[in-house]
Parts: C-alpha cells; sequence; structure tokens
C-alpha cells in the first residue's frame, strides 16, 4: 500500500516537495498537497507591486496548474495536527491521515504586534503592496521612513531594495527632490549580512538614501506621524512603511509544534522536526538561522522529498543534507542589482552591481512559474 | 562578578549573527526595568554588535567575560 504523505502549504517549498515525491515514488507513496487558497503566490513580486512594475495578477496562478496529476490538491485549511495519532484534522471537520507530514506553511505578519502601527504601509501581503502603491501614487513630497518592526522577517534584503526601487520611483515622478527616503534598520548596518552592507551602504549614500541603524521599531503614533524605537529615537513621517513583525502559522502554535514564536525546531542539516520523526518542515516556517526567503525553501524541498522517499522505500537515509544554500538577487536601483549567495560555511558574496543581475532577476521571475515548482531548475 | 545576579540566560552559541543581538534585544523588549541579562555568544560579531548596541539603547553593559569558544555579555536593563 502506498504511504501517505501530506504537505500542509502550497507555496514553493511544498509545491516543489509534492513534485518530487510523487515524481520519484514509484507509486509507493501517495501525495496530497492541503492549502487553503489553493492558488499559489509569487511573493517575490509585491515588491514591485509596491512601485508600480508589476500587476498582482501576474503573481499567482492555480495551485492544481504547478502540481502534477497524481498530486492531490485539498483547497481546505488545516486546523491542527495530531503528531501521536498521525493526524491533520481540516476547517470542515474531516481528517487526513500521514505517514509523513511536510509542514510548509510559511510565515504570517502581524503589524497589530506594534502599538500604532496600523497606520504603516507594508509590501508583505499583495493587498498590503496594492495599498502602498495607491498611496505612492498620491504622494507629493515630504518624509518617507522605511523601518523594520521584527527580525526575523522574510526576504533580508527587501527594505533596501525596497529604498532603491523607491528612489527611482520618485525621480521619474519628478518627486525625488521633495521627498527624504530614510532606512531604519534594526542593526548596526544596512541589513542582516554584513558583506553586502558594506556593498550597498555607500550606493544609499550616493542615492541621498539616510541609513539610521540601530532602530529597532517599538511604537508608532499616527496623530504625531512619528515611529518610536526601542533605543529611544523618534522620528516624523509623512508616509511610513514598516516591515510586519512575523511569526508561525497559528496551526503550528495550535498543535504544539513550534517555540514561542510559533518557528518549527527543526534539524539545520536534515529539516527533520527535533520532536517528531515522522514530520518535516521547510521554508519559512522552520525555526533554522538562514534567511527567510524562497531561495531556501526552493534548496531545502529536494532534501526533504530525498529524506521522505527513502522513509518511503525503507532505504538508509540519503547522505546529502542541506547545507545553508541561499542564492539570491538584490535590486540596487537604476537597472542595477547585485546576487548574495551563501551556505552555513561561506560567508556571503555579492558581485558588484551591474544591469545583468537586475535582468537576471526579471528573466528568473518570469521563469519561475515554468522551472522551480516542477523540479526544472539545475540546483 | 559575583555580586551581579543574573536574571535571565540566553544562550545563543551557534547563532550566527544577527541572532545573539536579536535575541538580547527581544528580551530587553520583555523584561522589566533593572533585571540583568546574560548573552553567551561564539560570534565574533558580537564583541562589537553588542556593545554597540547597548550604548545606543543607553542600557549598561555589566561586563563581558570571555569564556573557552564563547563570550559572556551581561547587561542590565536601565530604562
Amino acid at each position: 500500500m502506498a504511504a501517505e504523505v501530506v504537505i500542509l502549504g502550497g507555496g514553493v517549498g511544498g509545491t516543489l516537495t509534492a513534485n518530487l515525491v510523487a515524481r520519484h515514488a514509484g507509486g509507493q507513496a501517495h501525495v496530497t498537497v492541503v492549502d487553503f487558497t489553493g492558488r499559489h503566490v509569487y511573493q517575490p513580486g509585491f515588491l514591485y507591486v509596491a512601485v508600480g512594475q508589476e500587476k498582482p495578477a501576474n503573481l499567482s496562478r492555480e495551485e492544481t496548474r504547478l502540481l502534477r496529476k497524481d498530486v492531490d490538491l485539498v483547497t481546505e485549511a488545516a486546523v491542527a495536527v495530531d503528531p501521536a495519532g498521525r493526524t491533520v484534522r481540516l476547517a470542515s471537520g474531516r481528517t487526513l491521515t500521514y505517514d509523513y507530514l511536510v509542514l510548509a506553511t510559511g510565515s504570517r505578519t502581524v503589524m497589530d504586534e506594534v502599538p500604532g502601527a496600523g497606520a504603516a504601509y507594508d509590501f508583505y501581503t499583495m493587498d498590503g503592496a496594492v495599498r502602498l502603491h495607491e498611496a505612492l501614487q498620491k504622494f507629493a513630497g515630504g518624509k518617507i521612513l522605511v523601518g523594520v518592526a521584527g527580525i526575523p522577517y522574510k526576504c533580508p534584503p527587501a527594505p533596501v531594495e525596497f529604498v532603491f526601487l523607491l528612489d527611482d520611483y520618485l525621480r521619474a515622478r519628478g518627486n525625488r527632490d521633495r521627498t527624504e527616503i530614510t532606512l531604519l534598520s534594526p542593526l548596526n548596518r544596512a541589513f542582516t549580512i554584513e558583506t553586502t552592507s558594506k556593498l550597498v551602504q555607500p550606493i544609499l549614500a550616493e542615492r541621498d538614501i539616510e541609513l539610521c541603524t540601530f532602530f529597532n521599531v517599538e511604537t508608532v503614533d499616527p496623530e504625531a506621524r512619528t515611529v518610536n524605537s526601542l533605543e529611544g529615537e523618534s522620528f516624523e513621517y509623512d508616509l511610513l512603511v514598516l516591515v510586519p513583525p512575523h511569526r508561525g502559522q497559528k496551526l503550528i502554535e495550535d498543535s504544539g509544534l513550534g517555540d514561542e514564536r510559533g518557528w518549527v525546531p527543526v534539524d539545520k542539516s536534515t529539516l527533520r522536526h527535533e520532536e517528531f520523526d515522522r514530520i518535516w518542515a521547510l521554508g519559512d516556517a522552520t525555526n533554522i538561522p538562514i534567511s527567510k526567503s524562497g531561495s531556501v525553501a526552493h534548496y531545502e524541498a529536494p532534501i526533504v522529498a530525498e529524506q521522505i522517499l527513502a522513509a518511503v522505500k525503507g532505504e538508509p537515509a540519503p547522505v546529502r543534507v542541506y547545507e545553508g544554500k541561499v542564492m539570491c538577487f538584490l535590486e540596487t536601483g537604476h537597472g542595477q542589482a547585485t546576487t548574495i549567495r551563501f551556505d552555513y560555511e561561506h560567508p556571503a558574496r555579492s558581485p558588484r552591481p551591474a544591469r545583468v543581475w537586475h535582468w537576471g532577476k526579471a528573466l528568473f521571475n518570469k521563469a519561475y512559474w515554468h522551472t522551480v515548482p516542477q523540479g526544472r531548475l539545475p540546483e | 562578578m559575583s555580586t551581579v545576579q543574573v536574571d535571565r540566560t540566553i544562550d545563543a552559541r551557534g547563532m550566527a549573527c544577527p541572532g545573539p543581538l536579536m535575541s538580547l534585544i527581544g528580551a530587553i523588549r520583555q523584561g522589566q526595568v533593572a533585571q540583568v541579562f546574560e548573552v553567551l555568544s561564539s560570534d565574533e560579531g558580537s564583541k562589537s554588535d553588542i556593545p554597540a548596541w547597548v550604548a545606543k539603547a543607553r542600557h549598561e553593559l555589566v561586563a563581558v567575560v570571555p569564556e573557552d569558544g564563547y563570550a559572556r555579555f551581561i547587561v542590565r536593563k536601565a530604562r
């Protein structure tokens, strides 16, 4: 009888893992993906929606179009996992039984954890990016602050990319000379990765984008239009953009599968749950000390799939493990970009920004739909 | 040293930068004024990051104690 493999979440990690397990199982596994939206959303595109360079309709597709035909999709919310009984309870009350479970549930944004931050804009959800674009279209000049309201958050370079693209956007609209842009970083550099921060900081200065370091957003006062930091500083704004605090999904918290922020504790090499050996997690959902990004989920999925396939077939655990590989692009504005590559053992390297990397990112964004979820991109 | 009573220890050994600092910031955010926090970090970057953040945030760096393969940063929440 085929083993039941249940995958919670139809993002990049869940979809790729499902396709790889189904492709290589030789009929020994039946794969079910549970995703309550039934739509696959390309989140790296939100940044471009915010600055009017992408349409929301181009950023989502029916999940069934990306899954192999032999993978079942359940379009329903999972509400609880029982690791002892090896079941997943769905919102309708229906129960799925699993032999192996993958938590590809991603993260959620929780802006309401920051008092007053309802007044802030963000580009971390589709709605947020659309609202921000509308606000920017009406913006006639003033002070724009871009801050971070909690680490970890998805795509560490995104706030830096956003200020560069915002600078381009305002220049194109003739508003740049009437606008001050300030990036409020929670660290003593532009973002988490030290080497790439050193590369981009002079470019921020060249573009007249102010960098304020060690500013961990604590509260927002929407009436006074100020944002206040844990460190005791305060800035006035005309338009405030915040990276919201992130945490794991409620399902993870409710099922006791995560830490105090809902991140799933896994072995950073095998991605297997630290407590439950039939459960794996990948992508944003885990607690491992690596970027929360689609790139990580992309590189982790084959590792999880190989481990599950070995378990299904009764073979020894694969030698290959996840070594912390990340590769992503960082837009630096003016039609240029750089890349960031690193793993657990090697610090990030980034080439000098060039047009080729900007076009590389644009091409990847288009090619994504036909390559990554299906496992067609070489590792 | 023996006179400082630590209220909470954060073992961030093995965490890469900026994990230890962010763990301290999270603890201070939730802690009470005058509480003492101890961060254990094996990350080299912590030696500059943690004292710099403590100074900027106007808390008190009570001590930095080198240990075998890591350091202990003892910080009092001052405000």
